[in-house]
């Protein structure tokens, strides 16, 4: 564990002594801020022509009409910024020899991977407590439902934490970060659109490219239900991509 | 202390390492000598546990390197032909951090860090950047980084590449201070090294091991042509020369120098041939003063140059 901690540690070291954090936490929270407003303006329309009696929604709510969807932008954030995160963690120790410091360092394989890992998550973590703040307005200033934010949270995390691994994983295999970084961004984008064609498919392979999709499962947390198939989809997503990327290290090994 | 039985190594088709065994005692220095791509870092890599042999075994400090590597790389040291610097990361960071992953205790790290940095002369750029630092720093900090957790062995793949002449002598004493402690391997191409520092070598090229002594007894083994230096006091010169010229088993006489009535001479022989009281004779019965006559050894150079020639020779 200590090792582990140790790998996470200089990873964050190293996001936060190259600009890469900065443009990372401080892109998104841009993004991120112009949904908020977007959505807000949009929240603000339809509650004031519910409370005039026009057409639209009977009741609006917060978290229906601006928080779950609020959550889902986010997904379009990390499909940009998060290859930025994991591109260079295993390409730049490759290129730059560093690797061979880890390697022959009494670690486990498996403990620098959750290193990495955990790295990655921690930064992450960083970038959604930015948004915190839009949040804290929303209960200064309304009453929204604190579950589906939690469970929305949660579900973020674990969708990151997908993202996380598989560009880890790609990292992996290459010395090259702009490859890394391509086919990370290639892979996310697949796994985001994968279930745009379900709708003209037959209803088992439907089921089958909507679980696929990393965003599908996203849904319901978003809307405060934690199910148990979201939390096996995400979690057994991460641990498969981490298990390959300790695979991928390992076979470097053989092949020198 | 370090046992390397029958290694190969193959990547797809090519074999970088071909069937190379060797022992290194406690406290010995093991100097690996060989040109560019005869395997030396692939076998300091097997060594290392950085990549597993394809045939035959590695027991570094009593544990074999593929079944229990976390045990043998908590015993050893390495610096790799690129030190491992992190550019981002501070020195004095950079040590800490390499200590705390190789198991030195939270409370000993500070210490350690600070007596690594004085030992390798790198105290005065603690707080300088990992990529900042010149050549020589660097290779002094992966060296730093190799002595951290106080290892029984050191694997060191050229320790004095890149350094300038203060630097590189400034190493050697250092990795001769730690034989002894320390088991060492070192790797290099350059001769000098290795009869300054090493009590043994290994000398490696293609792959295979082609010879394995002390520097000593691997100059005078490999004295090909003997060649004898001679200096002779006489009047005329080149009557000298003829006389050297008509011992027996003489193949060939050179002058060197001359200073007055003094010349020196270089006699080559035969092989196998020792032709010093012959010499020696010839120049006192004509009345001549002999002032010196010494073999001439081979240089390790030679020997090195004559070792790996040869081995292509028979291919």
């Amino acid at each position: 564990m200590s090792n582990i901690l140790a790998i996470a540690q200089k990873e964050l070291k190293g996001y936060f002594a190259s600009p890469i954090a900065y443009i990372v936490i401080g892109f998104s929270a841009i993004l991120y801020g112009w949904f908020f407003i977007n959505l807000l303006y949009y929240f603000d329309r339809i509650s004031m022509q519910a409370g005039a009696g026009f057409e639209g929604p009977q009741s609006v709510n917060v978290n229906d009409q601006l928080i779950s969807p609020l959550f889902l932008n986010v997904s379009v954030i990390l499909l940009f910024t998060l290859p930025l995160v994991t591109m260079r963690t295993y390409s730049e120790e490759k290129r730059s020899g560093t690797i061979e410091l880890l390697l022959t360092s009494p670690l486990t394989d498996s403990q620098i991977v959750f290193g990495k890992f955990l790295g990655g998550l921690i930064l992450y973590g960083a970038m959604l407590a930015v948004t915190l703040v839009h949040m804290g307005f929303l209960f200064a200033f309304g009453n929204p439902e604190w579950r589906p934010v939690a469970s929305g949270y949660l579900g973020l995390l674990l969708m990151g934490g997908c993202f996380l691994s598989l560009g880890l994983f790609v990292s992996s295999l290459t010395r090259n970060q702009i490859v890394a970084g391509m086919v990370t961004f290639a892979l996310f984008l697949l796994f985001w659109v994968i279930n745009w064609i379900a709708t003209f498919m037959g209803p088992t392979t439907q089921s089958v490219l909507n679980y696929l999709s990393i965003t599908e499962h996203l849904n319901d947390f978003t809307r405060g239900v934690v199910d148990t198939k979201h939390l096996v989809y995400y979690v057994s997503f991460i641990a498969f991509s981490l298990f390959l990327t300790v695979r991928a290290v390992d076979s470097e090994r053989w092949r020198g | 202390m370090i046992e390397v039985q029958h290694l190969t190594k193959r990547y797809g088709p090519t074999t970088a390492v071909d069937d190379v065994s060797f022992r290194v005692e406690k406290g010995e220095i093991l100097g690996f000598l060989g040109p560019n791509g005869a395997g030396k870092t692939t076998t300091m890599r097997v060594l290392t546990g950085y990549m597993p042999p394809t045939e035959g075994r590695a027991i570094v400090a009593g544990y074999d390197v593929f079944d229990q590597p976390i045990e043998a790389k908590r015993r050893t040291g390495y610096l790799p032909e690129t030190p491992p610097l992190y550019p981002e990361m501070t020195v004095r960071d950079y040590l800490l951090f390499v200590s705390r992953i190789k198991g030195v205790a939270r409370s000993e790290r500070k210490a350690r860090v600070g007596e690594v940095m004085e030992r390798t002369r790198i105290a005065d750029v603690a707080g300088r950047h990992c990529g900042k630092l010149s050549k020589g720093y660097r290779q002094r900090v992966g060296l730093a980084q190799a002595l951290l957790h106080n290892p029984e062995v050191l694997i060191l793949d050229e320790p004095t590449a890149g350094l300038d002449p203060k630097q590189i002598i400034e190493t050697r004493q250092l990795v001769k201070q730690l034989g002894g402690d320390h088991t060492v391997i070192l790797s290099t191409h350059i001769l000098p090294e290795v009869s300054q520092t090493c009590q043994r070598v290994v000398i490696i090229n293609k792959g295979r091991v082609v010879a394995v002594d002390t520097p000593e007894n691997l100059t005078s083994r490999l004295r090909g042509s003997e060649t004898m230096h001679v200096q002779v006091d006489a009047p005329v010169i080149g009557e000298v020369r003829a006389a050297l010229q008509a011992v027996p088993g003489v193949t060939d006489v050179g002058i060197a120098d001359t200073r007055g009535n003094v010349a020196s001479y270089e006699v080559n022989s035969e092989t196998g041939c020792d032709v010093r009281r012959e010499l020696a004779s010839a120049v006192v019965s004509r009345g001549w003063g002999l002032l010196e006559l010494r073999p001439l050894r081979m240089s390790l150079e030679e020997v090195f140059l004559h070792l790996t020639t040869e081995d292509v020779a028979h291919e």
